[in-house]
Formats: C-alpha cells, structure tokens, sequence
C-alpha cells in the first residue's frame, strides 16, 4: 500500500495487489476489534481488573482538554450557518426559521461530525504516534514480557474515556453551535434570542437531539480503534511513526463520514 | 568457565525449530539448550534469525513448527496463567531499554512488582532503589525520565527493572550495542558478576566481541538456518566450518582474542543486594 507505482510492475498486477493489501488490512483490523472487544469483556466480567487510572487520564486529554477548540469551531460554525442562511430566508420573510435551520443542522450533523472531525485530528492521531512510537522503542514488547497486556494498558482506557467523552463534547458543540447561530440571527436578521429560544422548542425535536447525540459514541469507538490500530501496525522507524499517524487520520475520518452518511440513510428509513 | 562438576540442569531447550515469514524461512530447524547459571550467547549476522529465537525464548513469538521448552514449560499452547506466571521468572533487556518513557526511572523499575505483587508503594520504592544500586545507579538517576539517560545509563536501568522480580533467568538483546567501549565494558563486568553473584541463567545475543570473549560461557553460531556450532569462544575459534569461522576472521577479532576474562572481573567494586 501507498507504495510508489513501479513502471515495472504491469497496471493489472498493481490493482491486484493493492486489492489484496486492502483485504488483508481490513482482516487485521477486524480481528484487532475482535481482540479488543474480548479485553474489554474481561474488563465487564471482573471489574477489579479496570485500569481507572488511565481512563481518566484520558478522559482529562481526550475530553476536558478539547473542549476549547471543540466549543470555538462549533461556535464558528454556528455563526456560518446563520450567515448563509439569512439571505435566503430575508428573500421569503421566513427570518423567524433560522432557529430551524440553525438548530436542526447544528444538532444534528454539524456538531457530532464536527466534534468527530477535530478528535479524529487531535486524540486519534496522538494515539496512533503514542503507541507508534512505543512499539518502535520496544515498549510494548516490554510490557508483554512483564505480563501487562498492551490491549488493557493502552487501548481500553482510549477506547473508553473517549466513548463518555465524545457524547459530553457533542452536547457542548450543540450549545456553542447555536450561541453562534442566535448571535447571527440578532445581528443579520433581527431575531432576537428571546424570539431565538422561543421558537428552539418548537423548531428542534428531541429526537433530533437524541440523534446527533446518538451518533458521538459511534465516532468514538471508530475513532479509538483506527487510531490503536494504526499505531500497532507501526514497524521499524520512526518515520513509520509519521506514516501511520497520518493513515490514522485519514481512515478514522473517512470511517466517521461513511459512518454518517449510513446514519442519515438508516434514519430516513426509520423516519427519525 | 562452565560449571561442569555436576549434570547440568537444561533451563532452555529448543528442539527442531523451524520459523518461516511467509515463503522465507528463516530457521530450518534449531537445536539448542541452555544449562543453569551458564552464560550463553547467540551470534550470527544479520538476519540470521538470532533475535526472531530470541522472542520465540520470551514468548513473543511462536515457532512454525518445533518445541520450546523455558524452565520447564513448554511454550506451545501454553495458557494465559501459565504465561504470566513464567514471565514472572525471567527478566529481558530490550535492545533499546524499553523503559517507559512516560515513567521515572524508579517508577520504570518498581513497576512489575505494582503489577504481580501486593506491596506498599514505599515497599516498592525500596526495592526499587536497592535494584538501581545493584547495577551501579546513583540515587540522583532514580526520578529522572528515561529520555534523560545516556545509553549506558538506559541499559543499566532497564536491567536492574528486568531483575526487580528476582528472576532465574535473564535474557539481553545486544546489551552493548551503541556503546562507547568504557559503557560497554561496565555492562560487560555487570553481566559477568550477576551470573556470579545470583547463580542468573544469561541468554544473550550480542555482535560485540569483547562480550563473547570475556563473558560468554558458551556461544551458539547462527547461520543459514541452523546452528552452525556450539561451544566457547576457544573452542569454536578450532572449528573448521565457513559458517563459523566467518567471526574468528579479521583484525577486530583477533584483538579482542588476546583479551581476557579479567577486565571482567575487575569493574565491580560495590556490593548489591542479595536475592529473595
């Protein structure tokens, strides 16, 4: 995979091999879940085993440390959605449903996904390079040899801290997502937030936030696993450290998007 | 230096090991046994399979085919239990340390015994500190970060945590590998003395000469799969095969010959802790 093309090798045998570079590399990370959902199965059925420590450590880092940029973008981002909402809804005198639009799309799809993106960017990618480089250094070798299994020590916690944390960060996106939407509705179409938040319980449906809240620790554990994963594959240098990071990036936010797009479908079909 | 007056106890025994990665096979078929209290070195040149054995020894990796039995276990099959509780008897030095770089040195040494044992965290930083003496530390080491240490220092650290259990067996994955010749030497004298002092069974593999000569016991020569020689370092250099005479040949072999084992013995002034 990512190899550079060989003019050598003809273009069929190139496809094919990439094909199978892709299979197998699903199969890995497929019997990596398997693994991780059996540690963490161990976890459930004795509890006393349960590293808090670095739960809460990670919930500190992968949570509580994300909040400002988290609540920044959202907050950004609910100001854009108010701005290119106005001049449409100004033509029609329809001003009063820029709570809809701003509520709706904010809860939603932009706050999960946006929230996902940036943890994508910002813990998925220190997990990758945080067991990368442990692996490369022989630290994980090390800890087997003295019998701390590296799923329990450096994947569970990741994988749990960031499934409370994801659903907590989404919900602060929602709040600073529309704060951003009403302050643009005020200033561009004259709805003032008494008319704002009036109008919110009528516009948003609890389900609709229930949805958008629903989807964060779906994100999460993808976001946990293509980051552990990614890390674990690490091999050699430290250059693969960098190699792997970026892989684990850009899969986990693929994934996350894929992941949402079936969202979408599955609640169309369910009417949510 | 062998102790021959009695039957050796076999701590290791590797039979007919035969490892492949994918269509390239690496051993074809390894007989080797470890006695108590030897020092056994395994050499051979690179990518001669030498530190693939070695994890197959520390239960990181299985071979294809073959039995590896490690103080009485066999590995094949082995459970989860059994597992633990045999890493608990040896200790391995990685080649790069393998400390944790997101814990003090102390904390580094002190952790297998937070793991497997029930003890008061100032209990734990005892015994961690007599290890740190054991391998010649100072104090002042014992709360700095890994990155902090030299290589010498690294090594010296990731030994006294690889003997914080009290281990029978220890295993050293090129312990002097990016040395300067005075580190190397240290460690060299280290080595020596524990495998003395404890009675510790010693698996290492090492490129460095002045290791195998004056501290190896016995040595096993890797090449094209299979065991090509064992022996000391005096014996194989008699032995009349390509494989192994590929590593008496040269200048920096020949001076490292006409050292011997008393640079070893001379290094070590301070006592250490005595084993549980």
């Amino acid at each position: 995979m990512g190899d550079v093309a060989q003019p050598q090798t003809p273009f069929l045998e190139r496809i094919g091999r990439s094909t199978v570079a892709i299979w197998e590399q699903a199969l890995a990370m497929l019997s990596f879940v398997g693994e991780s959902s059996i540690a963490l199965g161990g976890w459930m059925t004795h509890p006393g085993r349960v590293r808090w420590r670095p739960v809460l450590f990670n919930l500190r880092r992968a949570g509580f440390d994300a909040l400002p940029i988290v609540g920044l973008l959202s907050f950004l981002l609910g100001i854009v959605v108010a701005y290119q909402g106005a001049d449409q809804l100004r033509q029609y005198g329809a001003n009063i449903y820029v709570t809809d639009l701003v509520g709706l799309s904010m809860l939603r799809e932009f706050a999960p996904l946006m929230t996902a993106i940036i943890i994508a960017g910002r813990s998925g990618s220190a997990y990758a390079a945080q067991i990368g480089t442990m692996a490369v250094t022989q630290e994980i070798d090390a800890m087997r040899t003295l019998g701390i299994a590296p799923l329990e020590m450096l994947v569970l916690p990741k994988l749990i801290a960031l499934v409370i944390a994801m659903p907590l960060l989404t919900v602060f996106a929602d709040v600073l997502g529309v704060a951003g939407g009403m302050l643009m509705a005020q200033a561009q179409l004259g709805v003032s937030f008494s008319v704002f938040l009036d109008r919110f319980p009528h516009a948003v449906s609890i389900t609709s936030y229930l949805v958008g809240i629903g989807k964060a620790p779906v994100f999460a554990v993808i976001i946990a696993m293509v980051g552990c994963f990614q890390g674990f594959l690490t091999r050699g240098g430290p250059e693969s450290v960098g190699q792997h990071t970026t892989r684990a990036v850009v899969q986990s936010i693929f994934l996350v998007i894929v992941a949402d797009a079936l969202f979408s479908i599955a609640f169309s079909v369910l009417d949510l | 230096m062998a102790d021959d007056t009695h039957a050796p106890e076999i701590v290791i025994d590797m039979q007919k090991v035969v490892t492949r990665f994918g269509s390239h096979v690496v051993h074809k078929g390894i007989n080797l046994q470890v006695r108590r209290a030897e020092i056994f070195a395994v050499i051979g040149g690179s990518g001669s399979g030498k530190s693939t054995l070695l994890r197959e020894m520390i239960l990181l990796q299985s071979p294809n085919e073959g039995s590896v039995q490690v103080l009485g276990t066999a590995l094949a099959d082995i459970n989860a239990a059994s597992a633990l509780a045999l890493r608990q008897r040896f200790g391995v030095l990685f080649q790069n340390g393998g400390l944790f770089g997101s814990l003090t040195v102390l904390e580094n040494i002190g952790l297998p015994l937070r793991e497997h044992r029930k003890l008061k965290d100032a209990e734990i930083d005892t015994i961690a500190a007599t290890k740190l003496a054991a391998v010649q530390l100072g104090e002042e080491v014992a709360h700095q970060y890994p990155s902090e240490l030299s290589g010498g220092m690294l090594k010296r650290a990731a030994l006294a945590r690889a003997l914080v259990l009290d281990p029978e067996l220890l295993f050293l994955d090129e312990p002097t590998a990016g040395l300067d010749p005075q580190s190397a030497a240290g460690i060299d004298a280290l080595v020596r003395e524990l495998c003395e002092k404890f009675g510790l069974t010693i698996v290492m593999i090492t490129h460095d000469l002045d290791t195998l000569w004056q501290v190896a016991d016995r040595v096993a020569v890797l090449a094209d799969g299979t065991v090509q020689g064992v022996g000391s370092m005096a014996e194989l250099s008699k032995m009349n095969k390509p494989g192994i005479q590929a590593f008496f040949e040269g200048p920096r072999s020949r001076a490292a010959q006409t050292q011997t084992h008393a640079v070893a013995a001379s290094a070590i002034k301070e006592p250490s802790s005595k084993p549980k």
